[in-house]
């Protein structure tokens, strides 16, 4: 149905335009948040396994100090955000809904709140296998809103190469602005990054994507690079969900990640730039990731911008910072096409956190009747992964849950919500899949369960 | 604590969302329906009025009563049985009998739509079911054509539009030798050339002041509505393109194969409901295809076989029944193109 867009062989062919109201908080510099009464650190902040406390309740701790040791290679340690004292370790609502193991932490008043932890360290001079371990005790992980830890993707499987690392600065997603200001002033913290996991996993080169909605970010990381050859900034054509791995990939390399793969098996690996830009900052003086920008912004909130935030700020604090107003009525961790909206204000902000949209009661015109599907095709035009959302979509009305999976690719989903974007019927397609996708969980583990 | 509203609503993502919905869509495509309504009301005067009315309302009524009688909130509102009705009378003679429309209307939504389940649910385009049942049950009065730009056209109404009930119309000869204003004997262009080898020119066929079914006509006027349908990306420009294109092209090979028996290909494109058939039938988003490579085979199946009846069968037309066979298959076809999916592999599937 498209006319245009085929043209031109760096741009995603698929997927949605979407208004980007990032104009709200662009051009707003980073600024500190002020630090909460209490700080409540999740053990289970990223993707893997959670890590152990290392603290005792009631013992001191220094900001920067490591309070939590990893369990096992995909898991990371965490850091104390604060200088102050160790309250309780208790369970604490997350995000998803459910209660997990957290420190609280209370900020002393008077501290300075200075990092004197961590002693420096020379990259030069460190083997890969020493860069991984080094990134790992940062506790690092994808600060693009994935959670996954960033030195499992360093660490290469045996007999497997990566040729070109790939640095993700699309920032896709409406409203955030995280991804865009740390571009703008910290490039060199970026490309700083960018040379130490060329150097951990052997990769001749690197491309750092950025979308054309930011050319003042693409200007500073090139005025940065200036002579340097390996790394280059690519421009590329606004659009969702570039910033998905497997997406830009394609975009930049032209490559296809196999379904159900990793990007290394395509000789890739994609970082997100504030992951890059907090590892380049805090690898060479050995500390621990303790903070990092948010966007707060939205129909409702007084001071939008791009706040500094130390981990485990709760958000009920971070929005009486930034003024959330009386019309507030929702709440989203991340950005409107794909995060969350969140039941409690008691949730704290973790390393995954790349925005909190604070929303007024219907600003997002979302009450709408649901109509049956008139099959015209749009979710089959826009869906970046080629699926048949319109399919999928019947079938899951019918319960039929497992076909999806087995003959129309449910499980390459990656739920950007493109098609329910465009559907006219109003149709919530990925609510469906989501569902299915839980539904087959539930089943295969009752499979386990019963052939146990 | 912030004052937040004491109600906090929770949602999953995506909280955007486009502006499209399904009742702007069916709505744009009345409004691109419009003109072609003025101008067929030009070209056939009163008759094509009522018949257009009849229709509409016809389908209307249906659609609220089988609304009604399933105890369902009524659709009227979605627009989309407007569409059906307008395109019934389109389809059909201008002096069709209206007690023949008011059946068609009827069974067109009833039995064409609201018996599979109401709109997205049926399996061919419901104008085009109410007229074959048409066809089938009033074979004169479908083939009564009357003349284009007849005089008294806005005073007097075609004889066989006030045929009463269960009665058959009444013999159009007299009539339109009366009022006529060219040679026109009762019988379309498509007609002459089947009939007689009498190749229309050009011009009228292109701009539609031509005899024929109420709204088939204006070839020029039917592309600049769908080219608007197209721009605003309410219409799958990709089925008229190809079923235009494979019509065209089969056209032509018949055509240069006996070129005293088979018409040119421009005459196959701009005569008949071919036009009118590829830009607003057979692009009806329910009964076609969804995949991008679906789209371009049905469109050039329809176009196809469009003209094989045209040039082989014993009827002049071919569209709707190209359409609706066309109807019929597009789920096979769906089944059979489906899109490659990213990162999957031919060769892997096999693993």
């Amino acid at each position: 149905m498209k006319l245009f867009g085929w043209f031109g062989d760096k741009a995603l062919h698929r997927g949605v335009h979407v208004p980007e109201c990032k104009e709200q908080t662009a051009h707003l510099p980073i600024r500190r948040m002020n630090f909460p009464p209490v700080v409540i650190v999740p053990m289970s902040q990223h993707a893997g396994t959670p890590a152990i406390p290392i603290v005792k309740e009631g013992q001191e701790v220094v900001r920067g100090e490591p309070i939590a040791r990893p369990d096992g290679f995909v898991s990371v340690p965490m850091h104390a955000p604060v200088t102050g004292k160790v309250e309780r370790i208790a369970l604490a609502p997350s995000a998803r809904g459910d209660l997990s193991l957290a420190i609280y932490i209370r900020p002393y008043p008077a501290a300075s709140q200075e990092v004197l932890y961590g002693e420096p360290q020379n990259i030069d001079q460190m083997s890969p296998e020493e860069i991984v371990r080094a990134v790992q005790e940062t506790g690092v992980v994808g600060l693009g809103g994935a959670a996954f830890p960033t030195h499992v993707k360093m660490k290469l499987p045996e007999g497997r190469t990566v040729d070109t690392v790939v640095v993700n600065g699309c920032e896709c997603e409406p409203y955030l602005t995280t991804d865009h200001r740390v571009m703008v002033e910290q490039p060199r913290a970026v490309i700083h990054g960018t040379r130490i996991a060329m150097k951990a996993l052997g990769a001749p080169r690197a491309i750092i994507g950025v979308e054309d909605n930011k050319p003042d970010a693409i200007q500073a990381l090139r005025d940065a690079l200036a002579a340097e050859s390996a790394i280059t900034v690519e421009a590329v054509p606004t659009k969702y969900p570039q910033g998905a791995e497997k997406m830009l990939i394609e975009v930049l390399l032209g490559r296809e990640v196999p379904s159900g793969g990793l990007p290394s098996e395509v000789g890739v690996a994609v970082f997100n730039v504030a992951t890059l830009a907090q590892i380049g900052d805090l690898l060479p003086r050995r500390q621990g990731l303790i903070e990092r920008v948010i966007t707060i912004a939205g129909t409702a909130v007084r001071k939008p911008g791009n706040y500094l935030t130390v981990l485990g700020t709760p958000i009920r604090w971070a929005l009486e910072q930034a003024g959330a107003t009386e019309q507030a009525a929702s709440v989203i961790l991340g950005g409107p096409m794909m995060g969350p909206t969140i039941s409690s204000l008691d949730v704290p902000i973790t390393k995954g956190v790349t925005g909190i949209l604070v929303m007024a009661r219907d600003s997002f015109n979302s009450r709408h009747t649901i109509f049956p599907c008139i099959r015209c095709g749009a979710c089959v035009e826009v869906c970046p992964l080629h699926l048949n959302p319109s399919r999928l979509g019947m079938l899951a009305r019918k319960g039929r849950y497992e076909e999806m999976e087995s003959d129309f690719h449910l499980m390459d989903c990656f739920e950007c919500g493109c098609c329910s974007y465009v559907c006219p019927s109003h149709i919530p397609l990925v609510q469906y899949f989501r569902v299915a996708k839980q539904m087959n969980r539930e089943r295969k583990a009752r499979h386990a369960a019963a052939s146990a | 604590m912030p004052p937040l509203a004491p109600e906090i609503e929770l949602r999953t993502s995506p909280h955007f969302h486009s502006n499209r919905s399904v009742e702007m869509i069916m709505r744009n495509v009345v409004y691109a329906l419009l003109p072609l309504c003025a101008f067929s009301v030009w070209n056939f005067g009163l008759s094509a009025l009522a018949l257009i009315l009849v229709s509409v309302l016809s389908c209307l009524v249906t659609e609220h009563l089988f609304c009604w009688l399933s105890r369902r909130k009524s659709s009227l509102g979605d627009w989309s049985v407007t569409i059906t009705g307008i395109l019934l009378a389109l389809t059909l003679p201008p002096g069709f009998p209206l007690w023949m429309v008011a059946v068609g209307g009827f069974v067109s939504v009833g039995l064409g739509k609201m018996a599979f389940g109401g709109l997205g649910f049926n399996v061919f385009n419901p104008a085009l079911v109410g007229r074959a049942f048409l066809q089938a049950c009033f074979p004169t009065a479908i083939t009564a054509y009357s003349p284009a730009l007849a005089k008294n056209r806005f005073t007097e109404f075609i004889p066989t539009t006030f045929t009463p009930p269960f009665l058959q119309p009444p013999p159009l000869a007299d009539w339109i030798e009366r009022v006529r204003v060219d040679a026109f004997s009762g019988a379309t262009p498509l007609m002459q050339q089947k009939f007689d080898k009498v190749t229309a020119d050009w011009q009228p066929l292109f701009f539609g002041t031509v005899s024929g079914s109420a709204g088939e006509t204006p070839a020029l006027l039917i592309l600049l509505c769908g080219a608007y349908l197209a721009a605003r990306n309410f219409m799958d420009w990709r089925i008229a393109f190809s079923m235009l294109a494979s019509a065209f092209v089969s056209g032509a090979a018949f055509h240069f194969l006996n070129p005293a028996v088979y018409p040119h290909p421009w005459f196959v494109l701009l005569s008949g409901g071919l036009m009118l058939g590829a830009v607003f039938m057979a692009t009806d988003m329910v009964a076609s295809p969804v995949t991008p490579t679906g789209v371009w085979i049905y469109g050039a199946l329809m176009g196809l076989i469009t003209v094989v009846i045209r040039n082989l069968g014993g009827l002049p037309e071919g569209v709707m029944y190209a359409i609706l066979l066309g109807n019929a298959v597009s789920p096979l076809i769906d089944n059979l193109t489906q899109p490659r999916v990213y990162g999957v592999h031919p060769r892997r599937r096999t693993a």
